[in-house]
């Protein structure tokens, strides 16, 4: 039935052994398919090897990838969150106006992290308290949110922050290390540890795997899918402070799209987007792939509209091709 | 399973419209005159169409966020054409958008048929691919009105009956999309298929050719509503009917239609896209800022599913509801 057949990734067989099981995964893969891209950049553009351009590059993935682990652990739980890039365009509005109103940078930080937490606690009482499909419901707190910035702004903008604010979209720890980067590697290792090590990434695959059995097995569902919910949101709003501080204005289109190319890097990374497995090392791979294409395209001189072809059909065919290949070589066997 | 053409709950949303208009007259008195609300409704032709095609694809359990897209990609290459060969006939160009439409929502309903591709995946996939087309296409270029030809753009406007080519062409299409939804054996396999799938495969229907079926009608309406809006608007460039997608799926929700499948008419569909473009016709003339609507339209998605769900909810309990809709 299409029921199943529509489950791209099965259940791993433990008989084959760890090490072949580790060479044929998707991380392998996506290591594989990393290096190619480097070495295709590098060899397309010669601006590509410089420290300083490669730390540029991070920043094509670094916001997105923050938000992109919260959203990988929403995934796997079966929900999906397509307000991502609204709630950053409300938390830049929010941060705008404190500026405005004359308020320091901590103050700047906290409204973002509030207003994430709070459009993420609203999704996820729509979602988790009133039981409605996770999908529409961001569809509409998507055009909600954004909406109100809208209603703020207008047409108009906030261009004045504090000085020193830009630190945080620009500011460099040591070196070439980005604060951004830096901040990437932290949430990745934690995002990692929480969901591999811990009770709670356990209940989050369990939960995305059958949601039925897991609440029989005393696992409080609505609870966990509420927290991730929140979480997207505060991992939105940190990701507003990280953009904002680097484009230094808010508008009300800011970000926009970018809960596709969010989903796009997640589920490039491995995440089935019908939940219930994906690992935040296959995030992190996808999100630099992302990255790199993109800011080697870009050296190029390929519009973004184009570049937005290449994100359609990587989606897609990251999707398609192990279908289409699991087909072929159940064909092969019989 | 409502296969009725109008629903207590259509009735309840067109009263609704009523109080909605009558609340505005206050305001304005003029915004209930005939010619006023007639030009409402050609405002909110092609959201109208593209919610009725929608309505097909949401029943059977999917989503098409590609349309706008399609429409975009379909009017510009229409516009391109009129551009070079002026003389091809409007007839011509109008089957040419819907067969190009009709092709794009095939490559939708092909991927979530024969390779079992989730369908939101797709369709957001699709929308990215097909919004790039148009720049590769046009070169980033504009076609401006000076460049179609008269009959171009015309057509949507000449009147018959003091009512316009456009407003005539969704009143037909809502006339032929209620038929084929409640009187043919495509539609109610639509119905079918969202309701119960597996109940669908052993009553004999095949629930990826339906919603490849589905997918291709989307499209092929995308693709008429990419001449209609072009050819009405008189400028075709990458960025028109941005966002549109989230519109037309409001108008859907707005209108009753179940996002879980199985649930909703064209009756609806078209009254949910009506509750959407009196607002948007409204707002200017009661001096409220045109930028309160895409929160607007958001808050009405969000009340309008937790009004259908609680709708629903009543009518059974569904045991192991989230394996099911993942489909």
């Amino acid at each position: 039935m299409s029921e199943t057949a529509a489950n791209p990734r099965r259940i791993p067989d433990r008989l084959s052994g760890r090490g072949m099981a580790a060479l044929q995964s998707w991380e392998s893969l996506l290591v594989v398919v990393a290096i190619a891209v480097f070495v295709a950049n590098t060899l397309a553009s010669p601006y590509f090897l410089d420290p300083y351009s490669l730390s540029d590059a991070t920043y094509n993935f670094t916001e997105r990838a923050m938000i992109g682990f919260a959203m990988a652990l929403l995934i796997i739980s079966g929900e999906i969150d397509l307000s991502v890039a609204s709630i950053i365009a409300l938390a830049s509005t929010a941060m705008g106006a404190a500026a405005a109103a004359g308020f320091g940078i901590p103050v700047l930080v906290v409204v973002a992290l509030v207003v994430g937490l709070v459009c993420g606690a609203f999704n996820g009482f729509l979602v988790t308290r009133l039981g409605l499909p996770s999908i529409v419901v961001t569809i509409g707190t998507l055009s909600l949110f954004r909406g109100i910035a809208f209603i703020v702004l207008g047409d108009q903008a906030y261009t004045s922050y504090p000085s020193g604010f830009s630190w945080f979209g620009m500011g460099y720890v040591f070196w070439v290390v980005t604060f951004e980067l830096v901040l990437f590697v932290v949430f990745a290792v934690i995002y990692g540890i929480v969901l591999h090590k811990t009770n709670f990434g356990r209940q989050v695959t369990v939960i995305g795997n059958n949601p039925t059995a897991a609440l029989f097995s005393g696992i409080r569902v609505a609870r966990v899918k509420f927290i991730l919910f929140l979480l997207t949101g505060v991992m939105s709003g940190i990701a507003a402070v990280c953009l904002t501080a680097r484009l230094g204005s808010t508008r009300p289109s800011i970000a926009l799209g970018w809960e596709l190319e969010v989903v796009t890097m997640v589920v490039l990374g491995g995440v089935n987007i019908l939940g219930g497995s994906g690992t935040i090392p296959g995030v992190v791979l996808g999100a630099m792939i992302m990255g790199m294409v993109t800011f080697g395209l870009g050296l190029l001189n390929v519009p973004g509209t184009v570049m937005s072809i290449f994100t359609g059909i990587l989606l897609i065919a990251v999707i398609a091709l192990p279908i289409v290949w699991r087909r072929v070589r159940t064909r092969m066997r019989t | 399973m409502n296969a009725l053409l109008f629903r207590p709950r259509d009735l309840l949303l067109a009263g609704a419209i009523v109080l909605l208009a009558i609340a505005i007259s206050t305001r304005y008195g003029a915004f209930v005159s005939l010619s006023n609300l007639l030009n409402v409704y050609n405002d909110t032709a092609i959201l109208i169409m593209l919610a009725f095609a929608q309505t097909a694809v949401i029943l059977t359990r999917c989503i098409d966020l590609s349309v706008a897209a399609n429409l975009a990609l379909t009017g510009m290459i229409v516009a391109q054409l009129n551009t070079i060969a002026p003389g091809v006939p409007i007839l011509a160009l109008i089957a040419l958008a819907l067969l190009i439409g009709a092709v794009l929502g095939a490559i939708n309903g092909f991927l979530v048929w024969k390779i079992a591709i989730p369908p939101i995946v797709v369709t957001l996939g699709t929308l990215t691919i097909y919004r790039g087309l148009i720049f590769v296409i046009a070169g980033g270029e504009w076609v401006n009105a000076h460049q179609m030809s008269d009959a171009f753009k015309a057509f949507p406007r000449e009147t018959l009956f003091g009512v316009p080519v456009l407003s005539w062409i969704s009143l037909l299409l809502i006339v032929v999309m209620g038929l084929v939804l409640t009187r043919t054996a495509l539609g109610r396999s639509f119905y079918a298929v969202g309701g119960n799938p597996a109940a669908a495969v052993y009553a004999g229907i095949d629930p990826g050719r339906v919603r490849f079926l589905a997918y291709t009608i989307s499209g092929a309406i995308s693709g008429l509503c990419g001449y209609l809006w072009v050819s009405r608007y008189a400028v075709a460039y990458v960025d028109i009917a941005n966002g549109f997608e989230l519109d037309v799926v409001a108008a859907c929700v707005i209108g009753g239609v179940s996002i879980a499948g199985g649930i909703g008419t064209t009756a609806g569909a078209v009254l949910g896209a009506l509750f959407l473009g009196v607002i948007k016709n409204a707002l200017p003339v009661i001096d409220v800022s045109p930028f309160w609507q895409m929160a607007i339209s958001g808050a009405a998605i969000i009340l309008a599913v937790a009004f259908n769900a609680r709708a629903e909810r009543t009518k059974g309990r569904i045991i192991l509801k989230r394996a099911e809709t993942t489909a």
